[in-house]
């Protein structure tokens, strides 16, 4: 479509500050999400924005060699890490998907809480980044 | 298991076996090993006459279905034995009789020996359980191998008709018959038939009992080729005659008699049973003989004479339930008697016959009664055979025949003299009919005998050179009028083995202990009206046999259109084109139609529930106060609502749509669900580019097409459904009636969970199994999509190449 390549260099600069940016809001709203408003499913999201704006200042190929990951992998990843931890829990003899958390006193970040059900999160998180991907880059490829 | 059991089901065993003796032992004709068994069975229900004679019943309970009281009850009294001895008896002869009618070269001789075998099976099962749901399954069990041993030659297209035919109708009275049954469960709670007639008062005072007496019946008459169900006799014609011979002259439609008769003890108190069976099987009888005279083939004649002798035999059973009124001298109960002489006796006379045609048509060819001629020289034997079937059928002396026709006058005159059911009007004509039919019965038996064996042989008409049976063939005939005549000599060595006894069965309740029926069959009872009839029947018959040209014409004045036959033919036309025309009507192929049925549907179930249940109510209380945001927020969502309706581009209905979920995202905000309002502004983005990706190759929007009802349709369903959804929300928000677990969430989040986030915690914590199925859908929607697009482009780049 695009017959000659136009220079895009505020929008090319912009992305590289922004999408870090978006990349630690992300991560902030997913680990967050346990006590305060975000979680697995919005910063999974809001990551492959931030994905999806390198896609747009830059093309597809440049962004697969940035990012060599098959997304789909990812989803998988994902399912895998949250059926997982539902059936962790028939190791100590509980239920499926039966979650605990405790405080443990780590060496840089303090007293900190730990929850089985951020793992669980995390295949959540991973699981919305690769199906989002998945689809926006497989409709993109599609000529 | 005991013998009887295993005697029941020991054809059905011994099929097993036939395909690999049809297979491996091919030098001996298969029939040779199959005659065993019905002989067999033969020799053992013999002895048990003695056991019936002294009013002795033998019962005996193979557990099937305990839970639900269906038990495999065998219980042989006069009744079943008698059957059982006609089905054994018949079923060797028959069996015999094939052996030499079918070819072992020609003929697939595995299947037509299980088929056979099944069949007997079946009817025995029919005539000697005692529990309605397994006499019902033997009673399918006929109507299946039934149809199996008529489309035997399935090559033919008339085999095949025919077979469809009799399928249809008889299992559509079997299932008639299962409701009955069903309705007789459920006034009595029992199974059993014997407990049904213990509780025959109960059931005569049951509001159920006219309609599981009619459904009953319909069963009996179907199975029985009585008007107007006796379509199907005529066109089963095509089965090999053997089979003709076994099952539907001698077995399979006296079934709907031995219904008849062993329901008799439980229905027969009752007026309509009495005008209802024995006018259907007067009319039967009558308009079956009148129709025998008409047909040109030989087996169709017998098949119209069949259904008529049925008609008489029925007619009878319904007249004999007046002896239940009157007690049981023998004035009242001679209906009964004559009923099961004739059974027997039709059962001899008719086989014999078909047998004989059987051989005319295996040796000459032909069973056309125009072709044939002159064959009294050349088949001498089937000739007699054939004079002492049709002498007997017609009810002439020397022959058994003579004997049940004057009982069925006698009986029939009796029913003039009858002071209930309101008999005294129409009484007359019971007699009447009687005499008509048996005319006819007369005409039809000399135009089979002699056009068949008189007047000039035509050789050139012939596909063979005519010449006697083998001798095999002419044994089970000539057994069967042995029978015939020596009944008429003796026919006294049946009244108290086995007439007696299954008068018993009948009038289960009549007797008191160590009485017997008076059965005396006598040949002679001086000149009597019913003498004066027979001698009626041969002067009017002669004259109408000799004058059947002449007023042959009568036939033409019924119009060929009208004829059951059409009917039927019609009926089934009708009905299939009618259900392909009704499913064409609203099978349209057009999503846009299903999906109107779906919330025409929805709007009539839900609108109408609430209609008659009155469900719609409106409280105030509880309420929140409406704030300024809201109103703000609900104006902005209406009008995006309507910008999207009424669009004309597709962009401004995306737009559209766009603000709709942005607007959706502040409400979230303002009543305060944060991790809601995040979660629907990303999505609602990506879905709006998707949008904008996904249409931009499609075409404008096209509203002009669309016509004005299409759309007036479309605002009326659209309307109904956003009232009811809204009444509805409005209706249960007032109408709570328990507090919500939410509280619970709130409370233990933080201790249960370990985490301040409730909407997350129960994400993932009190309820992540949802979210983890929930991810599984997204990951099969990515995997959809993506297989969509690659396969497909796979699919194009191989047609490229």
């Amino acid at each position: 479509m695009r017959q000659q390549k136009t220079n895009d260099i505020i929008l090319q600069t912009a992305t590289k500050l922004v999408s870090f940016i978006i990349l630690l809001f992300s991560f902030y709203l997913f680990l967050a999400g346990h006590n305060a408003p975000g979680g697995g499913f919005v910063g999974g999201l809001i990551t492959s924005s931030a994905i999806v704006l390198l896609l747009l200042a830059f093309d597809l190929k440049t962004v697969k060699s940035i990012l060599p990951v098959n997304f789909i992998y990812v989803a998988a990843v994902g399912l895998l890490i949250a059926i997982a931890t539902g059936a962790g829990s028939f190791l100590f003899g509980a239920p499926f998907l039966t979650h605990t958390f405790g405080h443990f006193h780590l060496p840089v970040l303090g007293n900190t809480e730990l929850a089985t059900a951020t793992l669980f999160d995390l295949g959540v998180y991973l699981v919305v980044v690769g199906v989002t991907m998945t689809i926006i880059q497989t409709i993109g490829e599609e000529e | 298991m005991q013998l009887l059991h295993l005697a029941i089901l020991s054809p059905f065993l011994f099929a097993f076996i036939i395909p690999f003796l049809a297979k491996y032992a091919k030098r001996v004709h298969t029939g040779w090993f199959v005659l065993i068994l019905p002989v067999l069975l033969f020799i053992y229900f013999l002895p048990m006459i003695r056991m019936t004679q002294s009013g002795e019943t033998l019962r005996s309970v193979l557990e099937w279905i305990p839970s639900l009281g269906i038990n495999f009850t065998v219980y042989i009294d006069g009744l079943g034995l008698l059957f059982a001895l006609l089905i054994t008896g018949i079923g060797s002869l028959v069996t015999l009789y094939s052996i030499f009618y079918l070819s072992k070269e020609k003929e697939q001789l595995g299947p037509f020996y299980v088929y056979l075998l099944m069949f007997m099976g079946a009817m025995l099962g029919v005539v000697l359980v005692d529990n309605v749901m397994v006499l019902y399954m033997f009673w399918e069990l006929t109507s299946l191998s039934s149809f199996l041993l008529i489309g035997y030659w399935y090559k033919r297209d008339k085999s095949r008709y025919g077979a469809a035919k009799s399928l249809l109708i008889t299992v559509s009275g079997g299932l008639c018959m299962l409701g009955g049954f069903i309705l007789l469960y459920l006034i009595t709670d029992s199974f059993s038939i014997r407990e049904m007639v213990h509780q025959v008062q109960l059931i005569a005072d049951h509001e159920l009992f006219i309609p599981a007496m009619i459904l009953i019946l319909l069963g009996a008459f179907t199975k029985s080729a009585q008007f107007p169900f006796y379509i199907w006799l005529p066109d089963a014609m095509e089965a090999p005659t053997p089979v003709s011979a076994y099952l539907h002259s001698a077995t399979m439609v006296k079934a709907g008699i031995y219904v008849i008769a062993r329901f008799s003890p439980i229905f027969a108190f009752s007026a309509q049973w009495f005008w209802i069976v024995s006018l259907v099987g007067l009319f039967t009888m009558v308009w079956g003989s009148f129709h025998a005279v008409k047909q040109t083939d030989l087996k169709s004649i017998l098949a119209f004479s069949t259904v008529s002798q049925l008609g008489m035999i029925i007619s009878m059973l319904g007249v004999s339930a007046a002896a239940l009124h009157y007690g049981h001298t023998e004035y009242y109960t001679v209906a009964a008697m004559a009923a099961i002489f004739h059974l027997i006796n039709h059962a001899t006379f008719k086989g014999s016959l078909f047998m004989a045609v059987g051989i005319i048509d295996h040796e000459t060819g032909t069973r056309d009664i125009r072709k044939l001629g002159g064959l009294m020289a050349i088949m001498p034997i089937t000739f007699t055979i054939s004079l002492i079937g049709t002498f007997s059928m017609a009810g002439l002396p020397p022959f058994n025949g003579f004997l049940s026709k004057e009982m069925f006058f006698t009986s029939m005159l009796r029913v003039t003299h009858f002071d209930l059911f309101n008999v005294q009007t129409w009484g007359v004509l019971f007699p009447l009919f009687a005499w008509i039919g048996s005319v006819f019965t007369f005409i039809y038996s000399m135009k089979l005998l002699f056009k068949t064996f008189r007047g000039n042989y035509q050789p050139e008409q012939l596909e063979k050179q005519a010449h006697e049976a083998p001798i095999g063939m002419l044994i089970p005939p000539v057994i069967l009028v042995a029978l015939a005549v020596s009944l008429f000599f003796f026919p006294n060595i049946l009244s108290y083995s086995l007439i007696e006894p299954a008068m018993n069965s009948i009038y289960p309740t009549l007797l008191a202990d160590h009485e017997k029926f008076h059965v005396h069959i006598s040949q002679w009872h001086g000149v009597t009206t019913e003498l004066l009839m027979t001698a009626g029947i041969v002067v009017i018959g002669t004259i109408g046999y000799l004058s059947l040209n002449k007023w042959k014409g009568i036939y033409k004045l019924f119009p060929s259109k009208l004829t059951l036959n059409r009917l039927y033919d019609k009926l089934l036309t009708l009905m299939e084109k009618g259900s392909y025309r009704v499913t064409k009507q609203y099978m349209t192929g057009f999503l846009r139609d299903y999906l109107l049925y779906i919330f025409a549907g929805f709007i009539i179930l839900i609108g109408g529930a609430f209609a008659i249940k009155g469900g719609f109510s409106f409280k105030t209380e509880g309420m929140a106060k409406i704030g300024v945001y809201e109103i703000i927020l609900t104006l902005v969502m209406i009008s995006a609502t309507v910008a999207t309706v009424f669009a004309r581009s597709r962009l401004t209905a995306i737009i559209a749509l766009g603000v709709v979920g942005y607007t959706l995202a502040l409400f979230f905000v303002i009543f305060r669900a944060p991790d809601l309002a995040l979660t629907q502004l990303v999505i609602e983005t990506i879905s709006v580019a998707l949008f904008l990706l996904c249409f931009y190759h499609l075409p404008k929007l096209r509203l002009k097409t669309k016509t004005r009802t299409f759309r007036m349709t479309n605002f009326i369903i659209s309307l109904g459904v956003g009232i009811i959804v809204t009444l509805l929300g409005i209706a249960s928000s007032s109408q709570r009636t328990k507090d919500s677990i939410a509280s619970f969430f709130v409370k233990h989040s933080h201790d249960l969970g370990g985490g301040d986030n409730v909407v997350n915690v129960i994400l993932v914590d009190f309820r992540g199994f949802d979210t983890m199925f929930e991810i599984t859908v997204l990951t099969i929607a990515a995997l959809g999509i993506y297989s969509m697009i690659k396969t497909k482009v796979k699919e194009e780049g191989k047609s490229g190449e």
